[in-house]
């Protein structure tokens, strides 16, 4: 009984899927999808090392606080860092001074309470406080960057496929648009082709525009537009993952010491098999 | 129960002899997974699975219960809170990667552990009841981690609980009203989390409950063994400790090592990269998909795209929630007495497409609803009902078995065929007239 119940199940199931499975084929004979212009012009993240890869990757200071100052002097103007405080900068060499007066000379203040008439006010961050939002909320954001959001960049790196690679892209990627390009897939108004860009129009105007936009201090490379973007690049990456070298070195430790672990295991297990094989 | 060569617990320390009048613990623990329990000496490494996915089910408990001391339950938080776990609670980035990582190998140990089942007939009678208990853990781990990958309250997170939740409204007449009352609302929110919180909480004992279950369960008839036959005597078991404690100590070993690679080079590779931006109901992601373990049955749920008297969305929800129920059927299906595929030519072989028909529907379910990607799902889904509900039941009226060993023991040692212990899936090499099974111990 309930092999003819599962065979009548059975048939009935099939048969729907058959039926699903022709009218697919037939469609997909008389009207073959086709690839979308999106999916024609986007292009892949292009391959770009950082010293953070792999599982002995670690952070170049040097190039975290290159990309540090690309991020206060570019980024910084439109999109906020909300899950970095000042203080975290000390993972990425700067001293203690120096954050404070990072944190005293950002280009906004931190939104407060006024100790004697309790009203709404401003007071320069200190150490211990987050990068301040740049917009009140999602209305102003959108108000100033023509109905466009500019992300928070904390997590950006893990938040889009290609992680950092993607970030590198994107800053480097815009270019006229081809001649093929249909003329409704042009950028409109305030919209910039890049192909890195899932749609291919970004609100985003070109951040690095020019080499030598940021200053670098002497010692470091020249402040190409490659190389402002690789720096800012890595640093999202310390942005969204800052315990990324505390895990790879703990990582080894853990392995090394269950690579042993199994080895003396397995030898365990020989050794009491040994009168049963 | 046990066999009757089961070594009896005899505690020679005084304390752990009063304990064992007062409160036998140690002694259910002896017979349980001691020296007390007799367990066939072939079984191979596909036995390992079983005990590895009880330790994920501990890793998980105890990672989750940590995570839930950082861990705030609102819809305005919960996202930034799963961040200060990340950034500043000591060692929090560790717990989170591993109780995200070690939901997947659970997954991994359990579908290792339930095709397993599957290949050696282990739903077969006696063990009916130990495969019914095993899908209801199955299920309930289905439904636990669906509940904590919407915790983090990313877009994955929100989109997810949105489309899961959605296939209830499928139900004709009161769906509309079922779902809104899953979600205490119209759509995923705070009363959401809240209480998928809570029930996310709430299951891994439920599921540590039924595992006892199960466990008991097994040990009425005893673990099955890759040649599918009974115990005959002593000679085809050794006791569970230290055989096979010291064979699943080298499988903990694997098993850690490959959660260690998971979580410390690769934690986020099983995830998705959408579910690091925050949920947000006015966006819409370009492509909702569920974490890997459930792509098999997303692609199901996708393949049924034509209203055929029921609406295709009906359809592909009933044939998702079968594709799962058909398997409490199964010892009622497959009545062939031979358990082990290593002695069913016609089965072995439609359980190999089986296996690649499940990858290929989790490949599928993991790819955007394009053509030719439905129509390659169609084709899979309708393999996999075929198998379960049509193939094999005729195969098991059909198929002509090898013939067995006669013992657990002759499985192993293969008289005249030289010293080596029968690799698996090689029991078909037997023949029959071969010499009679020797005692244990006698080969190297």
């Amino acid at each position: 009984m309930v092999r003819l119940i599962a065979f009548l199940v059975g048939i009935g199931l099939v048969g729907v899927l058959a039926f699903s499975l022709i009218t697919g084929a037939v469609n997909f004979i008389a009207d073959p999808p086709q690839a979308t212009v999106e999916h024609e012009f986007h292009e892949e993240p292009r391959d770009v090392a950082f010293a953070s890869d792999g599982p002995f990757g670690h952070f170049d200071r040097q190039q975290l606080q290159r990309g540090f100052h690309v991020y206060r002097d570019v980024c910084a103007a439109c999109h906020s860092l909300g899950l970095v405080t000042f203080r975290d900068l000390e993972q990425i060499g700067f001293s203690e001074a120096e954050i404070d007066a990072i944190a005293a000379q950002w280009i906004r203040e931190v939104p407060s309470v006024n100790p004697e008439t309790g009203e709404a006010d401003t007071r320069p961050a200190i150490a211990a406080d987050r990068i301040p939002a740049v917009y009140a909320n999602e209305v102003a954001a959108r108000a100033a960057n023509n109905n466009a959001l500019p992300p928070d960049l904390s997590l950006i790196t893990k938040a889009r496929e290609g992680g950092a690679a993607y970030v590198y892209s994107l800053l480097t990627g815009y270019q006229n648009p081809p001649a093929e390009l249909p003329a409704e897939n042009r950028p409109g108004p305030g919209l910039y082709y890049n192909p890195y860009f899932a749609n291919l129009n970004l609100a985003m105007t070109p951040p690095l525009t020019a080499d030598g936009q940021v200053a670098y201090a002497a010692g470091n490379p020249p402040a190409t537009r490659d190389q402002m973007a690789r720096d800012v690049s890595a640093f999202l990456i310390w942005a969204a993952e800052p315990k990324l070298e505390e895990r790879h070195a703990l990582g080894w430790a853990v392995i090394i010491f269950l690579i042993f672990a199994t080895a003396l295991a397995w030898l365990a297990y020989q050794n009491i098999w040994r009168d049963r094989h | 129960m046990s066999f009757p060569w089961a070594r009896q617990y005899d505690p020679k320390n005084p304390f752990m002899r009063w304990m064992d009048e007062k409160l036998p613990l140690p002694r259910l623990v002896y017979n349980a997974v001691g020296a007390g329990y007799p367990v066939p000496r072939n079984l191979n490494y596909f036995w390992n699975f079983g005990v590895l996915a009880g330790l994920a089910l501990v890793i998980q408990i105890v990672t989750g219960i940590v995570l839930a001391m950082h861990y705030a339950a609102s819809g305005d938080i919960a996202f930034n809170s799963v961040e200060h776990i990340m950034r500043d609670v000591n060692s929090g980035w560790l717990f989170r990667y591993l109780h995200a990582n070690g939901a997947s190998l659970f997954f991994v140990a359990i579908y290792i552990h339930m095709f397993r089942g599957l290949y050696y007939g282990s739903y077969k009678p006696p063990r009916e009841m130990v495969w019914l208990l095993g899908l209801v853990i199955y299920l309930l781990m289905m439904a636990t981690a669906f509940m904590g990958y919407v915790l983090p309250w990313g877009q994955m997170s929100f989109w997810g609980a949105q489309v899961i939740t959605g296939f209830f409204s499928a139900i004709p007449l009161v769906g509309e009203e079922i779902r809104v009352w899953l979600l205490g609302g119209y759509a995923p929110d705070g009363a959401t989390l809240n209480r998928f919180f809570s029930l996310h909480y709430l299951l891994p004992f439920v599921i540590a409950g039924v595992v006892i279950l199960h466990i008991w369960a097994l040990h009425i008839p005893g673990s099955g063994n890759p040649a599918g036959i009974d115990v005959k005597g002593e000679q085809d078991t050794v006791p569970f400790h230290p055989y096979y404690t010291a064979k699943d100590g080298f499988g903990v070993g694997i098993f850690l090592i490959l959660l260690a690679i998971m979580t410390f080079f690769l934690p986020n590779y099983l995830g998705h990269a959408d579910n690091y931006i925050p949920a947000n109901p006015l966006s819409t992601p370009a492509h909702i998909v569920p974490e890997w373990y459930f792509w098999p049955f997303y692609a199901i749920l996708r393949a049924f795209t034509v209203d055929l008297i029921l609406p295709a969305k009906l359809w592909g929800v009933l044939a998702m929630f079968a594709s799962i129920l058909l398997l409490f059927f199964l010892p009622w299906l497959d009545r062939s007495p031979v358990r082990s595929g290593n002695y069913r030519p016609q089965f072995r072989i439609w359980f190999w497409v089986l296996v690649l028909d499940v990858l290929i529907l989790g490949w599928m379910g993991g790819l955007p609803p394009e053509e030719p990607y439905v129509m390659i799902s169609q084709v899979a889904t309708i393999y996999y009902f075929a198998h379960f509900l049509i193939i094999l039941p005729i195969v098991s009226r059909i198929e002509r078995p090898l013939p067995l060993p006669n013992s657990i023991t002759e499985a192993i040692l293969r008289p005249g065929k030289g010293e080596q212990q029968a690799p698996p899936g090689m029991g078909s090499e037997h023949q029959p007239g071969d010499p009679e099974p020797r005692p244990a111990g006698q080969e190297a």
